[in-house]
């Protein structure tokens, strides 16, 4: 078991579902921003990034990690609420590539201002666990503590999104509005209150995120630093099916593993042309989306 | 009847609708209260689904005024509806596709004052309780429309007949004191009509119930009053002998010049 556990296939199944937890987390939260609104949030790996430079950075110089982690996922929320009800509210009803536009817009405007704030310098997020690997019979072993605060703080956030959809009557309410929402107003749920905690919940996810890949010891928190984690995400989203939360954080970990394994055996060049193949394949097959429960429709 | 029976839910007084150049509703003015069924009837394009969407607040009136005496309030938002005592159904049936039945229900009752969004958000014992009282209360508006073996269907995979009953238990949850049925007799078969008739009559003991529908055969001997539309104006208003003999609705639906 031992020996099992420090190969080489163990290390690189691991180390993938430590990377591919974080890529499902992103594309959840992708999930549930195009589930209530049908936008693709691009802005959605810098709305996060801006939470926690707030939280983790500024106020890390007053608290320690645990408060300063619930500072910035309430700075997520916010930033979250306020871009549905400032930026995007206008947006619904109008043609796709408004939002499109704007969102994009929106990412290179927050990195800006992150730069312009605390610069383009990395930093480090002191954590409270070790990045260095457990050693098993004197052979080091593809885990630390920090993965595993890694994958559990993932498996946690996604359980608790789980819960909250499909077993609270708030859940029933978002999924409601998503579905028909003039339905929905008609039975008296407030469907854009609804929408603005699709935003936020989304943007919560998202920060919970970034403070994961930002806290890793050999990342650091810069503005770029969700960006190639984003194309990831939203891969793995597309991949999964946009309309499918669970189909999104599959498709997320099982990408996290293929990648750990093309970067060790092949090259650590040719992750984004596999990731990106596995894209044009998985669209050609299925364009909905591997678990995408809506069925192609032929015109 | 029960308690509160002539109670008024829902009156338009004087309401008028424009879309662009073209008038849908000119002058319209009737009422509903608790414990009555009123029909409102008409030829196509007479202004019925209109009349019934400004009531509902998806339309504003151009002029007029729609009031919800319950609440003393006027010109209500769709989702103040339930709260004025109101509930709807839509022409079809329009479940939420990718919910249960008992799910759809569910969603029925979302103006509980129990319960409360931050209850719910963080499944305080007290949003838990909510929860499982409004899920008993969904099985039991299923089954006492006798549906109730239905509930953890999928609304595709019942069939249509069963599919309206369930859009009806929704709008129960509200606990409305007025319900609007919008064409309920559409696609059902001659056993479904008159169970789905039998079911409103047995409504009415503690509501009121309007509805837009064009099954005459269905309307005329279930409602006691009705209300018939014709270029967008009230022609008649009267129980349904009275509106039977009526020569402008005769010459309405028959084209007869007057």
């Amino acid at each position: 078991m031992d020996v099992f556990l420090t190969s080489r296939i163990a290390s690189d199944v691991l180390g993938g579902l430590t990377n591919g937890v974080i890529y499902g987390l992103v594309a959840l939260s992708l999930v549930l921003v195009w589930r209530s609104t049908g936008i693709l949030n691009f802005a959605q790996g810098a709305m996060p990034m801006l939470a926690t430079y707030v939280g983790m950075v500024t106020f890390g110089h007053y608290f320690g990690y645990w408060i300063c982690v619930v500072i910035a996922v309430l700075v997520g929320f916010l930033i979250g609420a306020g871009t549905e009800r400032v930026l995007v509210r206008p947006l619904y009803g109008k043609p796709e590539i408004n939002p499109v536009v704007v969102m994009v817009g929106f990412l290179t405007v927050l990195e800006a201002v992150a730069a312009a704030i605390w610069s383009s310098t990395p930093r480090s997020l002191t954590t409270p666990f070790s990045p260095i690997d457990f050693h098993l019979s004197g052979k080091p072993f593809a885990l630390s503590a920090f993965s595993l605060y890694q994958i559990i703080t993932a498996v946690v956030v996604m359980v608790a999104v789980a819960v909250l959809f499909r077993f609270t009557n708030l859940g029933l309410q978002l999924r409601a509005s998503a579905l028909a929402p003039e339905v929905s107003r008609l039975l008296g749920v407030r469907v854009n209150r609804m929408l603005t905690l699709g935003w936020t919940l989304s943007t919560g996810v998202g920060t919970i995120t970034a403070i994961l890949v930002a806290s890793n010891f050999f990342t650091g928190l810069t503005p770029q630093v969700m960006d190639g984690i984003f194309a990831f995400g939203f891969i793995a989203a597309a991949v999964g099916g946009l309309d499918s939360p669970v189909g999104s954080i599959v498709a997320g970990i099982v990408m996290g593993i293929i990648l750990q394994f093309v970067g060790d055996y092949v090259n650590s060049n040719a992750i984004i042309l596999v990731a990106l193949a596995i894209l044009i394949v998985s669209l050609m097959a299925r364009p909905n989306g591997v678990f995408s429960p809506v069925k192609t429709r032929r015109v | 009847m029960s308690d509160g029976s002539g109670q008024p839910i829902l009156a338009l007084e004087g309401v008028s609708v424009d879309f662009g150049g073209l008038r849908a509703l000119h002058d319209i003015s009737f009422g509903v209260a608790t414990g009555e069924i009123v029909g409102l009837i008409g030829p196509n394009g007479a202004g019925k689904t209109t009349a019934f969407n400004v009531a509902c607040g998806f339309v504003k009136p151009t002029a007029g005024a729609v009031h919800y005496p319950l609440i003393q309030k006027s010109n209500l938002r769709p989702n103040q509806l339930s709260r004025a005592g109101i509930a709807r159904t839509l022409q079809g049936v329009g479940l939420f596709t990718h919910c249960t039945v008992l799910e759809n229900v569910m969603a029925g009752g979302q103006t509980r004052p129990d319960g409360g969004f931050l209850n719910s958000f963080v499944a305080s014992p007290r949003g838990i309780r909510a929860e499982r009282r409004l899920r008993d209360d969904a099985m039991n508006v299923l089954a006492r429309l006798g549906v109730a073996d239905v509930a953890s269907e999928l609304p595709s995979s019942i069939p249509y007949g069963i599919a309206k009953k369930v859009s009806v238990a929704r709008a129960l949850m509200s606990e409305p004191r007025l319900l609007m049925l919008d064409e309920p007799a559409s696609g059902l078969d001659e056993a479904e009509l008159s169970e789905f008739a039998a079911m409103i009559l047995d409504l009415r003991s503690s509501m009121g119930v309007l509805l837009v529908e064009h099954n005459m055969e269905f309307v005329m001997p279930l409602v006691e009053r009705l209300v018939v539309l014709n270029f967008g104006e009230v022609i008649a208003e009267g129980t349904p002998g009275e509106v039977r003999n009526n020569d402008a609705v005769v010459a309405a639906y028959l084209g007869v010049a007057q």
